[in-house]
């Protein structure tokens, strides 16, 4: 490996974390504003103009809070509890195509950071890593509300990764590569997927709402039945983190839905641009904004929407969403033979 | 009984329908109407910068009057004391002294004058006891503090300043009716 293509995707890594990190910080206030803005009041609009500040505020508030740790808490799986859970959200995004290529100092500088051939493989691996965040946490808090929480969380996510993946699978068998570089690539012009996977977008998009704990699916947190779950004991900066890396999964599950369905960084008239510089610019712009969509999405769904209770979560996840993957699979595996693609 | 709003509806145990089960229709309709709550005007009144208006007559925080040529119009009668039900008025009489006929209208006023904002039901009795026209409730409302202490509004608090008067005028208006 020459050391400018080492020093190119050191960079790349660089920004992308910053961009993540921003987005989910921003991801905060843009929650607060939207949730406001549906409950008809304003929001937070005195730190800075329009509020703009307020996420700056809120987390230097968090970094000069009492760190408390249980007496009776399992210290170092504690602290390692929020570490697992910020890494695994941030690590996820390696394998997202941001675009296809950028010329830049003589080089074309491709538009993601790892282009591995089982981009798919690794997201669902890395996130499946994600739950231990949460039950390493729960159950090292020594607390029954946390431990509650931490097993919800394990139960759901295994539930709801299931899902996930058939529905995954149908998308791979269409595409037939792994690489989520192919699979953008594939989807260029308006041939996105979710025209020939809506159920299973629908599918991949609610076991995403359940993987990032997101209303309607919080039931690890709930804040009515476990006080928190299991961030109960949690404070300062260790529950940033925990709060931080579900905003941080919000955004590269967008990212990721955006990629599989709705075509990446593609847009209709992308093969009329000539200027290589500009059109990497304007993937990536489409690319946020499709992103930005998801996110909205997201938000929107979790201020109009009450929490599955538990018997309704485990009900829609085995009985109805397996199923009607398994189906999906089925319909686009016999398509695919008969009609070849 | 006839239901108390129009929006009440019976709720019935029966099995649910294809179109609730798959929850996705139900799901659309609410959050089409959060959008519509998105787009909506919101009716926040920004505090401290914006105010509400209120009536003439708002029995806020009271003010200790001076009369025209800047004089504390209160005696010390003890009358608004007397008439307060939550009995947060509190005061000292005092003589005045040759050379304070600039400060004070009549031969005695109050040295101390206090009332406990915590303990004021703001009904106006005092107001309306007052037989000197000292104390007005007015529109300003009571400020939040940090301690109960604060609470206790001595002279310095409730006279009016001679350069800050507080118009009450229009309650008085509104008291001769």
């Amino acid at each position: 490996m020459d050391s400018a293509l080492l020093l190119e995707k050191s960079i790349l890594v660089a920004i992308l974390t910053l961009i993540t990190l921003g987005i989910a910080m921003y991801s905060t206030y843009g929650e607060r504003k939207v949730a406001a803005f549906m409950q008809d009041r304003i929001g937070p609009n005195r730190a800075g103009k329009f509020g703009l500040l307020q996420p700056l505020a809120d987390g230097g508030k968090l970094f000069f809070k009492e760190e408390f740790i249980p007496v009776q808490a399992e210290k170092w799986l504690f602290i390692l509890g929020p570490a697992v859970a910020m890494v695994t959200a941030t690590i996820t995004s390696a394998v997202i195509p941001w675009g296809t290529e950028i010329p830049m100092f003589g080089r074309n500088v491709q538009l993601q950071v790892a282009d591995v051939n089982i981009g798919v493989l690794y997201i669902m691996g890395v996130v499946s890593v994600g739950v231990y965040g949460i039950m390493i946490g729960g159950w090292a808090s020594n607390n029954k509300y946390s431990l509650f929480g931490a097993i919800r969380a394990s139960a759901q996510m295994i539930s709801y990764e299931l899902s996930m993946g058939l529905a995954l699978i149908a998308v791979i068998m269409m595409s037939g590569t792994l690489s989520l570089r192919e699979i953008v690539a594939q989807q260029s012009g308006m041939n996105w997927n979710i025209f020939y996977q809506p159920i299973g977008f629908i599918l991949f998009f609610v076991s995403a709402l359940a993987e990032c704990n997101r209303a309607p699916f919080d039931l690890p947190e709930c804040e009515t039945e476990l006080i928190g779950g299991y961030h109960t004991e949690y404070s300062s900066m260790k529950l940033g983190f925990y709060l931080f890396s579900e905003y941080v999964n919000m955004f590269v599950s967008s990212a990721l839905m955006v990629t599989l369905y709705f075509g990446g960084y593609n847009f209709p008239g992308m093969s009329y641009i000539s200027d290589p510089t500009f059109l990497g610019i304007a993937q990536v712009a489409v690319m946020f904004a499709k992103v930005f969509f998801f996110i909205f999405v997201f938000i929107w769904i979790r201020w109009t929407l009450p929490r599955f209770r538990y018997d309704q979560l485990m009900h829609l996840g085995w009985k109805t969403m397996i199923p009607l993957a398994l189906a999906n699979m089925v319909v686009t595996g016999a398509v695919i033979l008969l009609f070849g693609n | 009984m006839e239901p108390l709003t129009t929006r009440a509806s019976r709720v019935v145990n029966k099995e649910m329908t294809f179109g609730e089960k798959i929850y996705l229709p139900a799901i659309f309709s609410g959050m089409w109407i959060t959008l519509k709550h998105f787009f909506k005007k919101n009716n926040t009144v920004s505090y401290p910068e914006e105010k509400r208006p209120v009536a003439p007559i708002y029995r806020g925080q009271h003010v200790l009057k001076r009369d025209d040529e800047g004089r504390e119009r209160c005696t010390a009668c003890g009358l608004c004391a007397v008439a307060c039900p939550a009995e947060a008025i509190t005061m000292v009489a005092a003589e005045r002294e040759k050379g304070e006929e600039s400060l004070y209208r009549e031969e005695k006023y109050a040295s101390t004058y206090e009332i406990n904002m915590l303990r004021c039901i703001f009904c106006g009795l005092c107001e309306e006891a007052c037989p000197k026209e000292a104390i007005f409730l007015t529109d300003r409302l009571v400020d939040a503090e940090f301690g109960r202490n604060e609470f206790i509004y001595g002279k310095e608090k409730l006279v009016e300043k001679t350069d800050q008067r507080i118009d009450v005028s229009q309650r008085q208006i509104w008291d001769n009716h």
